[in-house]
């Protein structure tokens, strides 16, 4: 009963946003290209996925000022799946089939990813998702913008160990109980495990979505960080879990200095709701930080802020992802001369757009892109300081070299045409 | 003004020369490497003000652990800024106009724990009785035995015992850590250790046992012995401790619902949108002392209590009287309804704040914790067990000892009846929805410390407050006390060995048993009101 209310009112909202925009954008001369924003506007996740839905806007309005794609404007189409993954794929077929958009910008869970992929698939359709994710996927249609676990998580740890980060010899994993958090953590115990740590330095513990009480987790971690060796957390708490999580740290005065705690999922937005001044020193890892300072970032915060009209509004990593991507789509079919989905996913390996903090981003042959990585310590104003970056972009890996059963598999679409190549058995599949 | 400045400048230079010459030259040097944005060289440069004995050191390091010291490389200026914002000069120790572009000099976590320990030697002596525990405390995290004459000289002038205890943890610490001292003195300092028991202690006596042996080993083995078993004692403690803290905030969030759902009988699913429209107005409460009177900050929750209270209730008597009303004896219709009502109030309220969570700080008396028979006591949690038991006092006084109460309890237990003795049997209706909603109203403003302020805040608690007051007893306020706290406590019982994930399920089976054993709950109400 809650999904069927939940999606009519969805429905209604979805509905009203694309035909205002719709009428809006209805001057253009030739047939407007239209494209799909598919990103919750209520539920659970619309507190990430809002802003996503709104900076596709801005990134359309500014492409339709400079005259369009191929001369023709486009238009967007907003639909919202409400938090509700089996809605998503509802959703995605509607923009495919329906509205006929020629790529979708999307998603935000892996749940949600996952529910669209047959969809995708089947109606053969381009989705950008702008998201950090668990990696051991590529799919022909789906061109992956956020980090994969070697252009986030493994370079976190790696800075945790190196002398700057403090020399961390104790892990805890803590993470929300859902698909990312486990794979990542499995992928990171592995790399702990060949890295020398050894087995009862880790402590690997997982919680519902929404935890709202830390007290015995966060003392667990004080005792587990009392054995003589340095400690550090890597978070990967989803969403609205993170706000009780920090104010626990804070109110149990765990200081950064003594156990740092590196987020893959906390970034300025979700920072925004907290009082960040017990958190100073706290890590995260992101490919992106409003805090990088070059003239594209200062442009795109100062777009951004002119386009929510408000001061306060600020910038993230997923955001950045959507920015990469849909210039990315912009060159790829500017490139093919056409949004024909079979010559835009074609073109699209290869094509270069300049990512916020300074670099040139490059689409590869396994349908992800190359990314710096930064660690950024959280200030007391709620922005980032970075630590720590690498020196050149990291490409995406899909198949991570760390686990069984996932590093013999490569990922080309280009030459072998295949997304889970196996090098050793040399066929697809 | 610029020749008076140099003016300035040269006398302290000329003062500093005097004084001890060496040192002042030191300074600069030590400065000048805060110019090359490099971990490396900051962290020399911290060792070298710490060493340089100026006066302005204990300042410069002091604004570099706060971020407010600047560096200018185009002119070679470092700079501090004070609390209050003006600036200095870091050469000089002087007032002084920094240059616009001056950048923020950066730390990271390893830099942070060098000028705690540099400032944590350099302080110990200081007038101000916080900052000497906050020097203690870096001193025991360092271990530096550089600073150990220092710490002796503080330990014989310290008056407050509280500081004087841990600088002597700190000088067992810095004796422990030594390898030059003999033998007997560093066992000595791991008896003192071992009798703080605490966490600390721990991590250092362990960190110790490694490069140790013979009769050192041997004390430090016993004293991690000594302290291991203390900790047990107290973690069967802190456990109650956690689950009365959980329980008091199930009992907060479900004591509304005891009156709306267990009194009244409606079943209310808007009842976590109350909650939430408590702690959204605390946040706007917060927005408009921080805008009118940031000094006034610490009253934003005292001012939000009756707010919330009034805006909930009235929100509450609205919708009774606008939808419930016309549903009375219709529980099916009734809980479509409610929840109708609760998406519009989310979607409603997403619509206005936006799907961010809002920030709503915690005042002063409300951050930190303190120690209590070993342990650990968070201010915050402490405040909502109290806060949660005068609500639920109060709300008991009103339901036992006003004219108020006395015809809720007449009207719920036998409307006709109470109708035929002259009351208003409608508006009791209305005004006891409205106590519930505001009640709940209340429980958002303490909700608001722990939890997120955003739409989605009222959905989590929902279901737990239906728990605690099915499982307390439908209509009994008692019930609902004892089953929160009851469920508070066997979650926190079975968290460290289920897991967070699977001690809820636990807890739910367990209770799914217990409904099919005693379907009215642990203290069932009894008369001819049950029979309805």
């Amino acid at each position: 009963m809650s999904l069927t209310r939940r999606s009519l009112l969805g429905t209604a909202l979805g509905g009203a946003a694309a035909m205002s925009l719709g009428i809006r954008s209805g001057f253009a001369q030739a047939a407007p290209i239209k494209i799909g924003i598919l990103h919750s506007l209520s539920g659970t996740m619309a507190i990430s996925e809002t802003t996503l839905k709104d900076v596709m806007l801005m990134l359309i309005e500014q492409q339709n000022a400079k005259g369009g794609v191929l001369g023709r404007k486009l238009e967007p189409v907003v639909v919202d799946p409400a938090s509700n993954w089996p809605l998503f794929a509802e959703k995605a077929r509607e923009l495919i089939t329906q509205q006929k958009v020629s790529a979708v910008f999307g998603c935000w869970t892996s749940v949600s990813r996952k529910s669209v992929l047959p969809v995708f698939k089947e109606l053969n359709n381009i989705l950008f998702y702008p998201v950090q994710y668990e990696g051991e996927e590529s799919e022909r249609n789906v061109f992956y913008t956020g980090a994969a676990p070697n252009q986030q998580a493994i370079p976190a740890v790696d800075y945790l160990m190196s002398k700057d980060g403090g020399e961390a010899k104790r892990w805890v994993l803590a993470g929300t109980d859902y698909v990312y958090p486990r794979t990542t953590n499995k992928i990171l115990e592995a790399y702990l495990l060949a890295k020398g740590v050894a087995k009862e330095d880790i402590m690997i513990n997982y919680t519902p979505f929404g935890h709202s009480d830390w007290q015995t987790i966060v003392s667990d971690i004080k005792k587990f960080g009392s054995a003589g060796k340095k400690t550090a957390v890597v978070s990967t708490i989803n969403g609205d879990a993170n706000v009780p999580f920090y104010k626990e740290l804070g109110n149990q005065g765990v200081k950064a200095t003594d156990i740092p705690v590196v987020a893959f999922s906390v970034g300025e937005e979700e920072l925004a709701g907290i009082d960040t001044k017990p958190l100073v020193g706290h890590l995260a890892a992101w490919n992106y930080f409003q805090s990088v300072k070059n003239p594209a970032n200062d442009a795109f915060i100062k777009a951004w802020k002119a386009f929510k009209k408000s001061d306060k509004a600020v910038t993230n990593d997923p955001m950045e992802a959507h920015y990469i991507g849909f210039n990315m789509w912009v060159k790829a079919v500017e490139k093919a001369g056409t949004v024909d989905v079979d010559k835009v996913i074609d073109a699209l390996p290869g094509i270069e757009a300049p990512n916020l903090t300074g670099g040139v981003s490059k689409m590869l042959a396994n349908h992800h892109i190359t990314k710096p990585v930064l660690i950024g310590e959280v200030r007391a104003d709620g922005q980032f300081d970075v630590v720590w970056q690498t020196k050149d972009l990291v490409p995406g890996d899909a198949w991570t070299d760390h686990l069984e059963g996932s590093k013999d598999l490569e990922s080309d679409w280009v030459g072998l045409k295949c997304g889970n190549y196996n090098t050793k058995l040399k066929k697809c599949g | 003004m610029r020749f008076c400045r140099l003016l300035a400048a040269l006398a302290v230079l000329l003062c500093a020369m005097f004084l001890s010459p060496a040192r002042a030259e030191g300074v600069d040097a030590a400065l000048d490497r805060f110019l090359a944005d490099s971990f490396a060289e900051t962290e020399a440069a911290i060792g070298g003000v710490a060493q340089s004995g100026a006066p302005q050191a204990v300042a410069i390091l002091q604004a570099l652990g706060e971020r407010r010291l600047f560096a200018h490389p185009a002119s070679r200026g470092v700079f501090w800024r004070d609390a209050a914002g003006t600036a200095f000069d870091a050469r000089t120790g002087l007032p002084a106009a920094m240059p616009g572009d001056a950048v923020v000099i950066r730390l990271n976590n390893r830099l942070r724990n060098v000028v705690q320990a540099a400032l944590g030697t350099m302080t110990l002596l200081s007038p101000d009785p916080a900052v000497r525990l906050r020097a203690a405390e870096s001193v025991f995290r360092s271990r530096d035995p550089a600073a150990r004459a220092a710490i002796e000289t503080a330990i014989a002038r310290e008056p407050r015992g509280e500081i004087r205890r841990v600088l002597e943890e700190a000088h067992a610490a810095i004796m422990l850590a030594d390898t030059g001292v003999p033998e007997s003195v560093r066992i000595d300092a791991v008896r003192r250790l071992a009798e703080t028991g605490d966490t600390e202690a721990l991590g250092l006596l362990r960190q110790m046992l490694g490069p140790t042996a013979g009769p050192l080993r041997a004390a430090i083995t016993q004293g991690i012995g000594a302290i291991e078993q203390r900790q047990q004692f107290r973690a069967a403690a802190q456990t109650v401790w956690f689950g009365v803290s959980l329980g008091s905030v199930l009992l907060l969030a479900a004591i509304g619902l005891a009156i709306t759902f267990g009194v009244m009988g409606v079943i209310n699913m808007a009842h976590g949108e109350m909650v939430m429209i408590g702690a959204y107005v605390t946040f706007l409460v917060q927005e408009a002392l921080r805008q009118n009177a940031p000094q006034h900050l610490d009253w934003s929750l005292p001012i939000a209590i009756p707010l919330a209270f009034l805006v909930a209730g009235l929100v509450g008597v609205a919708i009774e009287r606008g939808i419930i009303r016309f549903l009375y004896g219709r529980p099916l219709e009734t809980l479509l309804a409610t929840f109708g009502v609760s998406l519009v109030l989310q979607q409603a309220i997403r619509t206005w704040f936006g799907p961010t969570n809002r920030e709503v700080s915690a005042p002063s008396y409300m951050s930190g914790a303190f120690e209590f028979l070993g342990l650990q006591i968070t201010y915050g949690r402490l405040w909502i067990v109290v806060f949660t038991l005068v609500v639920f006092l109060g709300l008991l006084i009103v339901l036992k000892a006003t004219p108020l109460g006395l015809q809720m309890r007449a009207v719920t237990q036998n409307r006709r009846m109470a109708a035929a003795m002259g009351i208003r049997t409608r508006f009791v209706d209305a005004m006891t929805f409205g106590l519930g909603s505001g009640i709940a109203g209340i429980a958002g403003v303490a909700l608001s410390q722990i939890d997120n302020v955003s739409p989605n805040l009222g959905q989590s608690y929902i279901i737990d407050s239906f728990m605690v007051v099915v499982f307390g007893g439908v209509g009994n306020l008692w019930g609902t006390l004892v089953a929160a706290f009851t469920l508070g406590i066997a979650n926190k019982v079975m968290e460290p060995f289920a897991g967070a994930v699977l001690g809820k399920i636990l807890i739910l089976v367990l209770l799914i048993l217990f409904i099919q054993k005693r379907p009215r709950g642990l203290f069932a109400l009894k008369g001819r009101a049950v029979e309805q």
